[in-house]
């Protein structure tokens, strides 16, 4: 099927609704990277044959899909127009559960989701509370698509919003509504996107040759919304990236994706195949005399290559090095020529805000910050997994009511946010409205959405050793004060760690904070002090304790605690004993067992194994 | 899943065998700007980048040896030396730290021997740790020649990676 007009697009809309519409019902599993873990795979397979066996399936729409985004509950079943939500489902019961949800209206209980406050299961998944708050725009389709099968996009009126752009609106119209809709990057630091489109639009190309590249490249650790949103819906990344190339004047685009993603990978493979097949990518699109295609580059496993220009010299085939700014990509990037970045969720944004209308999409979120932001919402939380929020939504909104609080009723200690250049928020600025600059007034940042909880037993010196371990480990070492000065304070903060610190320490660590920030190259540098900042900032008494004390108060740090068996509760079973690596245990059968300090080198590996819960750092 | 990041040895070709190197160069001839997606396929053939394959790479595509060497050493994914017979990953992301991912390093450390990014000398394991694979909800998470083994603790680390000592098997999970 050839698109050649926005009429033909418009018929073939309608047909494939019409098919769909054939189906009473539909049941979704989640097929994102997070449940195939969870073997949803099987899942599926086993729906597949129920379905099968039962007769169904002149009935039945099934789909494995993108991300639905509950990934601590996977493999995940949601059977529409229902809504009947199964959680953590076993193959073996999918036929048990068809039977029932479809053949005799009910439900089977078991599988539901059980609120941990109220015990009571629920029927319906837009009644669970992780759902309920959530504002999805984006990642609510995700269970509505199969990611290899563009008629799925185009029921949802897919590449519509291309069509209107190409045929109603001129490339400065265009850039006007992104610029109205107020849709700022997502990558990281919030730049305006119209903004960025518009001086990449007027930047002059020596040939008439500019570039767009969306940046796939998700390096954060603890961050998966891309992914999940290029692999679970590519057709709405190629949409906004077409819709991008017009606006700028752009013949040629490149996704430039992590080789950690194969999944993501293969199927924006798939998409970009379909939409050149349908004359919706390529030459002449739709009929409209516009031509566009896009390109995949893979990483190679590097994270500065988020930084724009060190992106740019990868898909040249070079390192992956930053050089100095300006000239700006938008002015001169890829081979020389005007380019223009974005990440996969500003791309997703695009065709969402063409088709509900600018001033619809700049009602939701705040002043400055316009629309959803998608998180991943993981460590030391009960409900992990990646959700969809309005901007100014509180971090207490997302932390307790959406992701249920903190196992084991621990006390919470900091929310991480903004990937390794960002901070550690604390107990007392969990009501602050999350958008762009209320996360830069407390000294952390939006970055990418990584949102990580940390409790009780979290070390915020070690959390600050880690994130400097790993800036020192990626830093291209272009300039000295990046590629020195991590070392420098991972130096620091390994000796505080160690027990060896001393008060002058804390001070060496800000002076080299502040040096770094103002010297460093590029963004990985210039913000590579961030995590040590703010926990100094806000946990400063327990570098403090570390150093003054040589106790570490949260249990962590291996030269500062010692390993004890609780004399009460230990039931002398000797499965401790069997595990310890440096055999430091001992004790008769059926006795209270001792730890011999001396020999322990404090692995922990008998605290996971000990049943009684009898072993504990102190 | 599992097949698919499954890297058994078995599937590489010998180095000596220079068919798949030739059908690469090849494939991107007068891309200068491909040694990235080069490394990738070669990786794909071979299992890692030795050195007779860059050398040989260097002469029939036109690039400097320094050249080839500073890419394939700059980007964490490409590796010098050949793999074992299984590939231990451990997510080291933020979310597995916090949930003791150190543990699990440390640990198989210990009953290995081997550092981080080395291989067994008996060639039976390479221990890597990564950024992040994106199952936070699974954290901690072990990736064994592509099986994914989550809400990893250092004592269950241990008798996985006995399991794969003494039977060289699939290595289930116990509980």
């Amino acid at each position: 099927m050839k698109i050649d007009s926005p009429a033909t697009l418009e018929r073939y809309c309608e047909e494939v609704k019409q098919r769909k519409a054939r189906y009473p019902y539909r049941v979704s599993v989640c097929g994102g990277t997070g449940c195939q873990a969870f073997n949803c795979i099987e899942v599926y397979d086993a729906l597949v044959e129920s379905i099968k066996k039962n007769g169904l399936e002149e009935k039945v729409e099934i789909k494995l899909t993108g991300c639905h985004g509950f990934c601590e509950m996977g493999p995940l079943m949601y059977f529409q127009p229902m809504g009947t939500f199964y959680t953590k489902v076993d193959p073996k019961a999918v036929d048990e559960i068809v039977v029932a949800t479809l053949l005799q209206g009910g439900e089977v209980e078991k599988y539901l989701y059980k609120d941990p406050t109220t015990g009571e299961k629920i029927h319906h998944r837009e009644e669970v509370p992780f759902y309920s708050k959530q504002e999805r725009l984006l990642l609510g389709l995700n269970h509505l698509i199969r990611p290899q099968v563009i008629d799925d996009y185009i029921a949802l009126d897919g590449y519509k919003a291309l069509a209107k752009v190409l045929f109603e609106m001129t490339p400065e119209e265009v850039i006007d509504a992104i610029e109205r809709a107020g849709l700022r990057g997502r990558g990281g630091a919030g730049f305006p996107t119209a903004r960025k489109w518009r001086i990449c639009r007027e930047a002059p190309s020596p040939d008439g040759v500019k570039y767009i590249i969306c940046n796939a490249d998700e390096g954060d650790p603890g961050a998966y919304m891309d992914r999940s949103l290029l692999e679970g819906n590519p057709h709405a990344v190629i949409e906004g990236m077409a819709i991008g190339a017009y606006a700028i004047g752009a013949c040629e685009g490149y996704v430039y994706v992590r080789h950690e993603y194969p999944l993501a990978l293969r199927n924006l493979l798939v998409a970009l195949d379909q939409a050149r097949e349908m004359n919706l990518l390529g030459k002449n699109i739709m009929g409209s005399g516009f031509d566009f295609d896009i390109k995949v580059a893979v990483g190679g496993g590097a994270f500065v290559c988020g930084e724009e220009t060190a992106l740019i010299a990868s898909i040249e085939g070079k390192r992956g090095m930053p050089r100095p700014r300006p000239p700006y990509p938008a002015v001169k990037g890829l081979w020389g020529r005007p380019t223009n970045i974005n990440n996969v969720e500003t791309w997703e944004n695009v065709p969402l805000i063409i088709r509900m209308g600018p001033e619809k999409f700049a009602e939701i979120g705040t002043e400055n910050s316009k629309g959803t932001k998608i998180f991943s919402l993981v460590g030391k939380i009960n409900n992990t997994g990646l959700v969809e929020v309005p901007m100014g939504i509180t971090l207490r909104e997302i932390i307790y009511d959406i992701g249920g609080g903190i196992p084991g009723n621990k006390a919470f200690k900091a929310v991480q946010t903004g990937g390794p250049s960002g901070g550690c928020i604390p107990a007392e600025h969990l009501d602050i409205k999350v958008d762009f600059e209320s996360l830069q007034s407390i000294g952390s940042m939006m970055g990418s959405g990584g949102m990580i909880v940390m409790d009780e037993n979290t070390c915020m010196v070690d959390i600050a050793k880690y994130f400097m371990k790993f800036l020192c480990e990626e830093s291209c070492g272009k300039c000295v004060p990046c590629r020195i000065g991590t070392k420098r304070m991972l130096e620091i903060l390994t000796k505080i760690c160690d027990g060896e610190g001393t008060p002058e320490d804390l001070e060496a660590l800000e002076v080299l904070a502040a040096d770094i920030k103002a010297a460093s190259l590029c963004a990985l540098g210039g913000t590579a002090p961030n995590p040590v900042l703010t926990t100094l900032r806000y946990f400063r008494h327990e570098y403090e304790e570390h150093i003054y004390n040589k106790r570490c108060p949260a249990g962590v740090c291996p030269a500062l605690i010692t390993i004890v068996i609780d004399q009460e509760k230990c039931n002398g079973c000797g499965a401790c004993a069997k595990v310890c690596p440096v055999n430091a245990i001992s004790g008769e059968k059926k006795q209270p067992h001792r730890i011999d300090p001396d020999l322990c080198i404090r692995c922990k590996v008998c605290m996971d194994r000990c049943r009684q819960e009898a072993i504990y750092a102190e | 899943m599992e097949a698919e990041n499954c890297r058994c040895s078995t599937r590489f070709t010998p180095v000596d065998d220079l068919r798949p190197l030739e059908e690469i160069v090849e494939k991107y001839r007068g891309d200068k700007s491909a040694v990235i997606s080069i490394f990738h396929e070669l990786h794909e053939a071979y299992g890692y980048l030795d050195e007779k394959i860059m050398e040989e790479l260097a002469r029939r595509a036109g690039y400097q040896l320094s050249q080839l060497y500073g890419l394939a050493t700059f980007y964490t994914q490409f590796r010098l030396e050949p793999v074992g017979e299984h590939i231990i990953k451990i997510c080291h992301g933020t979310a597995c730290h916090v949930r003791n991912a150190q543990g699990l390093i440390d640990e198989a450390q210990r009953t290995l021997d081997i550092r981080p990014g080395q291989t067994s000398p008996d060639r039976k394991f390479t221990l890597e740790t990564v950024n992040c694979v994106g199952t936070c909800a699974l954290a901690p998470v072990v990736v064994v020649d592509g099986k994914y083994h989550g809400r990893m603790t250092p004592s269950k680390m241990q008798s996985l990676l006995k399991q794969y000592m003494e039977k060289g098997g699939s290595g289930e999970d116990e509980d």
